[in-house]
């Protein structure tokens, strides 16, 4: 998991190896909207992904990171074509799958497998859990040496549960088991790449660990790549290698998990950083930089102009609202550090002289604090 | 559950000025499968003005309690003991009349998902004008001028505008600000906030978190806060109660329970838990197992079946008596001070940074 | 909105044409025809074929069907007299115009479904209502079993039973009969109190128990419980936050049922010998009298889509979510 390895491409992987195994490009999911009458349109859509790039090295972790609403759930759906694509490209090991068939997709998709954020609805509680764990075997009818029932009681042996539970139904488990039974599931056909949608979400804080523990062992023993969707920046900073931040439909941010934690450019990338909630487990420890933005992220049917984190922007110019900045390589940032921003900001998340405040009511009830009684800041 | 030693609770604690006491509160649902023991014996205090975050993951109880509080349980199906004292008055033994002129005017409640928490049938100005109009028998008129105010106080854009529309056209985070608007509309001396930011992203919980805090300064509530982060209520409380299996685990300021915290089950959260800055080749310490089920709920100490320190107590202790929680800066827990002590600055610890 | 009710008004025009067309081809398409069993045993083909002609059977089929659907708008001739707008044509069995019967007997359906709804609106939802807002006392108990009981029975069970009492044994009521309201109100109201109440209380049981179940799901909403974190009196909460939404599917049940009997409540009408749209409907089909079956079957089209409007604008009134665009 070294940091200095020469890469190959722009956005190239970081990790154990080089080598690209998914590759995806200029990657568009709109989602029409019908209207009208008496002959029903299409009067709108609903950008949920517009032209994300992204590569996934072999064996490497890579998270994906934004809101509610940003198109990371859609990217990872449309990566494992649950979804068409809209328009960009698909590679998969220099295979073009982008509107590959069934039967073109066939042996690929044994290799490219899901784990989905909620474990009782993506459980079919009819089955036993020795069924759904080998249907994928018997759908794309691999038969493992020594039968598949074999492999079954070895894969819930691997995620942590009792081989001799393979004929019990899911509602007999936990919610972390059940998140198990699936990781099993996923494991079941020796994937290469594994996209992990909000694994963890659903899960109580002390069950999260034990999952996220399983992942990353999945991942380094078996050596399979990781596409990790989630919400979470902590989760995703200790599991992946390198880190995508995306904002409504698009990649703002990306780069190798150093340069986005540490040293990130994208303001967006330090407003969500300076969002999240962390335990003050001691009284030193460096103070970061306080950013609390405006309202709530824009619709995707109409995002604004330009750049789309314009509107919440504390740094926002006419430019930014003509024309949309490409995610490029800035001066002083990383090979694969990619930002797509027209006045990034500084390198570090240390606390600034002055908070960015962008939300009137909290600046209003700040100010005439700070007008009553000079209050330090906390 | 039936060898219980006699439960932690003595006589209520130094006359402080806690505004809101709970003394051994006990709140059972009679279901299908049995008793589901939600609230097992749990005492608190809440400070004038102050905050008290109350931690905890599901089933824990933090939630009913709460409604407890309130009380809006369902009193068909759930007994409720103890005792609920909000500023000298009993509330568990209250008639319903009597709630009903506390509730939205000395306690305010703020629940998880605004989405659903507000009638999709009523406008947003409608639904903050009623407990006003209500508990201070004022005018529309004059409860429209407050919910503007307040609409405006919590920074919904347009509020004279805004006051006409209904909560599905507000979004996500501008709803929750209404609920926060409601709730404040009497300027309750107590406000119950129940996960309030879970359902939102986290830059909009990071502005909702901040606004609660400013109004609190403005207001003067005090405030319980219920999450099962402990890095939101880290930013919020003054001091902390951590609950597992319907039962107060562990007690005192934020900073106590959160820097040198001495329970198992808190260890076990802090270490579960990774860091923006925490070392990445570290693995992540889970606590083994899932919480119990409350219908029946492990003898002893509740926490000893997923504990990794049982083996340091002598004897059955664990498995057989419950481990009472002192007063004021407690845990309850059978290991020694000073296994505590050790426990944490050579175990845990290490992992926390 | 009124955009939305010209649009709607368009749609079912268009429904109707549609359903029209489907009733008469498939009419035409069955394998015996009105004609030869008019015709009788010794039919020769002579009179056959003037029996058909007669009837305008001999005519294409696409002239017979834009004959039928033109004149319920421009009105038709017939060789005996002018049949006005809306014309359903003529009834091959009786003679009369299709829409004068219809209109004859339509006061009586529309007795029955008025009289009907009344009742299990007020007392069925009511006590539905009242049994959720006291759930668990023993109105409740009594409320949930009676509806249960009830809701069980048929009518042709029912109404026998309260026949025999009222009307054979006792002579306490005469036998039900329709007599216009214009003529005497008196009369209307008694002739027809026993098959509207028979019929209401099987009714009234089922939506007794649908409103107590919707009303129950709505109390256990989380708005409604943050009505009540407000301090708002129960009686209040149950009033304003909870009837909303519990009356949305008793808005959906009630047009269905409506429509329904506004097209015929033929077991009704059968048990308590009343001559109504149902049993019309019954005597057309039976008798292969093409008009007359096409006639009420799109009379009764014809309420379920203006049912359907209006429920569809009851939904929008209740629910601020649901816009009519």
């Amino acid at each position: 998991m070294s940091d200095n390895l020469t890469l190959p491409a722009q956005q190239g992987p970081t990790g154990t190896s080089t080598e690209t195994l998914l590759a995806v490009e200029g990657l568009t999911k709109h989602f029409p909207i019908y209207g009208g009458f008496p002959i029903k349109r299409k009067v709108g859509a609903v950008q949920a992904v517009d032209g994300v790039d992204l590569t996934v090295g072999v064996g490497e972790s890579v998270g994906l990171v934004g809101e509610s609403g940003c198109g990371k759930s859609t990217t990872g759906r449309l990566i494992t074509r649950l979804l068409e694509p809209t328009a960009g490209k698909i590679t998969y090991a220099g295979q073009d799958i982008t509107h590959a068939s069934r039967r073109q997709l066939a042996p690929v998709r044994s290799e490219i497998q899901m784990i989905f954020q909620d474990p009782y609805s993506s459980l079919n509680p009819r089955q036993t859990v020795g069924t759904i764990i080998k249907s994928p075997m018997e759908v794309n009818g691999i038969e493992p040496e020594g039968g598949r029932e074999k492999k079954v009681r070895e894969l819930l042996e691997l995620v942590g549960l009792n081989p001799e539970h393979y004929n019990r139904f899911p509602h007999e488990f936990s919610g972390g088991q059940r998140q198990r039974i699936g990781v099993a599931r996923a494991l079941a056909l020796s994937p290469k790449l594994i996209v992990a949608d909000e694994p963890v979400s659903a899960l109580d804080v002390s069950i999260q660990a034990q999952v996220v523990n399983l992942l990353q062992k999945v991942q380094e023993e078996l050596g399979i790549a990781f596409l990790f969707i989630a919400h979470d920046l902590a989760i995703v900073r200790h599991f992946s290698q390198r880190v995508a931040v995306m904002y409504l439909g698009k990649v703002v941010e990306v780069g190798d998990r150093e340069s986005i934690y540490n040293r990130p450019r994208h303001p967006y990338t330090h407003a969500l950083l300076s969002a999240v909630p962390e335990v003050a487990v001691d009284d030193e420890g460096e103070q970061r930089e306080r950013i609390r933005l405006a309202g709530d992220v824009p619709s995707p049917i109409a995002p604004p102009s330009g750049c789309r984190f314009r509107t919440r922007c504390w740094k926002a110019q006419d430019k930014c609202a003509s024309e949309e900045p490409p995610l490029i390589q800035l001066s002083g940032n990383r090979g694969g550090h990619l930002t797509a921003c027209h006045f990034p900001e500084e390198p570090t998340t240390e606390a600034r002289d002055e908070d960015v405040v962008m939300d009137p009511a909290l600046k209003a009830l700040e100010d005439s604090a700070a007008d009553e009684a000079p209050v330090t800041k906390d | 559950m039936t060898t219980l030693t006699k439960t932690e609770d003595a006589p209520a604690p130094s006359g402080s000025e806690s505004f809101l006491s709970v003394r051994d509160l006990r709140v059972q649902f009679s279901t299908e499968d049995g008793i589901v023991k939600a609230v097992d014996g749990l005492s608190f205090d809440v400070e004038r003005g102050k905050t008290l975050g109350i931690v905890g993951e599901s089933g824990s109880g933090k939630s009913v309690t709460n409604l407890t509080v309130l009380g809006l349980h369902n009193p068909r199906t759930t007994t409720v003991d103890g005792e609920i004292v909000l500023d000298g008055k009993e509330l568990v033994t209250a008639t319903e009349k009597e709630l009903e002129q506390l509730r939205g005017n000395k306690m305010a409640m703020i629940f998880q998902d605004p989405l659903t928490a507000l009638s999709p049938y009523y406008t947003v100005g409608r639904q903050l004008s009623e407990p006003f109009m209500k508990h201070r028998g004022v005018s529309k008129k004059d409860a429209k001028d407050r919910a503007i105010q307040m609409l405006e106080k919590v920074g919904i854009p347009q509020p004279k505008v805004r006051f006409d529309d209904y909560p599905h056209q507000f979004s996500g985070g501008m709803r929750q600000r209404a609920m926060i608007a409601m709730s404040l509309m009497c300027d309750p001396d107590l406000l119950i906030a129940d996960e309030p930011t879970t359902a939102l992203d986290v830059t909009v919980q990071a502005q909702i978190l901040d606004l609660l805090k400013d109004l609190q300064q403005e207001f003067g509530s005090a405030i319980i806060f219920i999450t099962h982060d402990l890095g939101v209520i880290s930013n919020m409380a003054d001091d902390l109660l951590v609950m597992y299996a319907g039962r107060a685990v562990e007690r005192g300021s934020v900073k106590e329970v959160l820097q040198t915290p001495k329970h198992p089950y808190t260890w076990g959260l802090l270490s579960s838990m990774p860091r923006l800055d925490g070392d990445i080749h570290e693995m992540l310490t889970p606590i083994p197992g899932s919480p119990p089920s409350l219908l029946n709920p492990p003898s002893g100490c509740p926490f000893h079946p997923r504990c990794a320190f049982q083996d340091e107590v002598q004897g059955t202790l664990c498995t057989d008596t419950r481990p009472p929680l002192g007063e004021g800066r407690a845990s309850a827990c059978h290991l020694t001070a000073e296994q505590k002590q050790t426990i944490f600055i050579d175990k845990i610890q290490p992992r926390l940074r | 909105m009124f955009q939305f009710i010209i649009r709607r008004l368009a749609g079912a025009v268009v429904t109707l044409f549609l359903i029209g067309a489907v009733t008469f081809f498939l009419f035409v398409a069955a394998p015996s025809d009105y004609a030869s069993l008019a015709c009788g045993r010794d039919c020769s083909p002579a009179r056959l074929e003037d029996i058909r002609e007669a009837l305008g059977l001999n005519l294409p089929i696409a002239q017979q069907f834009w004959d039928f659907m033109s004149g319920i708008v421009m009105g038709r001739d017939f060789p005996d007299g002018h049949c006005a707008a809306p014309c359903l044509g003529q009834s091959f069995y009786s003679g009369d115009f299709v829409w004068d019967t219809i209109m004859d007997r339509f006061p009586t359906t529309l007795t029955l479904t008025a009289g009907g709804a009344v009742c299990f609106l007020i007392i069925g939802v009511g006590a539905g209502m009242l049994a959720a807002y006291k759930r668990g006392s023993l109105l409740d108990k009594a409320a949930t079993g009676t509806s249960m009981v009830l809701s069980s029975f048929q009518i042709y069970f029912l109404g026998p039973i309260v026949l025999t009492i009222f009307v054979y044994s006792t002579g306490w009521m005469e036998d039900p009969k329709y007599v216009p309201i214009t003529e005497d109100p008196a009369g209307w109201f008694i002739g027809m109190s026993i098959p509207v109440l028979v019929m209401a209380t099987i009714f009234t049981a089922q939506y007794t128990r649908m409103a107590r179940a919707s009303m129950i799901e709505q109390l256990a909403e989380e708005h409604v419980r943050t009505a009540r974190a407000k301090g708002m009196a129960k009686k209040f909460v149950f009033f304003r936050y909870a009837w909303r939404g519990s009356m949305i599917p008793i808005v959906t049940v009630l047009g269905i049922d409506i429509s329904s009997m506004l097209g015929g409540a033929v077991v009704t009408e059968l048990t308590f010998s009343l001559q109504g749209i149902g049993r019309l409907a019954v005597n057309g089909a039976t008798t292969k009298d093409l008009p007359l079956t096409m006639g009420v079957m799109m009379f009764g089209a014809f309420f379920i889509l203006i049912v359907n409007i209006l429920t569809d604008i009851a939904y929008a009134y209740i629910d601020p979510r649901v816009r009519l665009s």
